[in-house]
């Protein structure tokens, strides 16, 4: 399924400084495996070497937090839009 | 520089103390270059820490819509410390999330709450001016 993938502003040079990209897939894992496939710098920053999604990273499937849904099996739609943002947070 | 508009400063320090006890946090909206903050989006504090802060993912990501339909973009973020200096704790540098942004803190230890903004890239904290319009 084709999904529209918007990046946060610290990732988008590794996208060629777009913000907002397409990709495919069944799921987030696939539509981030896609992602890393079309800009090799994407890797490992949003899913860690363990297949897990970044702490520091929240990742919302509309208006969805996919830590509520299915984390990275959660199934994507055509037309879908995943919104990468970094967490915001200190002390 | 970052420039804030007087509206924009008096809402962040009302939102800093309304959120005494805890810190208080939000991002700000505008233009990068120059940077001009002329729009505030108050968040909660997911954290309820009076020491630490996390901004509410969700309305992270209706500010980030907001900004982009009004032709802006977040230009960065701002919390509150309630008792101590208007400068970034090593919590703060270790978790800035983007190294574009401005970081504003509001100290509330004093009677009259104090702005400061920093840029923070590579560890490195940079203390820029804040014109208030």
């Amino acid at each position: 399924m084709p999904v529209e993938v918007r990046l946060p502003t610290v990732l988008r040079h590794h996208a060629g400084g777009q913000a907002s990209v397409r990709a495919n897939g069944e799921t987030l894992s696939d539509v981030f495996d896609d992602l890393v496939r079309q800009f090799p710098g994407l890797a490992h920053q949003v899913v860690t070497d363990d297949g897990a999604l970044h702490k520091f990273v929240n990742v919302y499937r509309n208006d969805d937090d996919v830590r509520y849904l299915d984390k990275l099996e959660t199934k994507v739609s055509d037309g879908d839009v995943i919104s990468i943002l970094p967490a915001v947070a200190g002390g | 520089m970052l420039r804030l508009s007087a509206d924009v400063r008096r809402q962040m320090v009302e939102h800093c103390l309304a959120g005494l006890p805890e810190e208080a946090c939000g991002l700000l909206g505008g233009t990068a270059e120059p940077a001009d903050a002329t729009v505030l989006y108050p968040t909660r504090n997911v954290a309820a820490s009076a020491r630490l802060y996390t901004v509410d993912p969700l309305q992270h990501l209706r500010a980030d819509r907001d900004a982009e339909q009004r032709g802006l973009e977040l230009i960065g973020v701002f919390h509150s410390h309630t008792h101590t200096e208007a400068y970034p704790s090593p919590t703060d540098v270790a978790q800035a999330p983007d190294p574009g942004w401005h970081y504003v803190l509001v100290s509330l230890m004093h009677a009259d709450p104090v702005v400061r903004s920093f840029r923070i890239v590579d560890g490195t904290i940079e203390e820029e001016a804040v014109e208030v319009s």
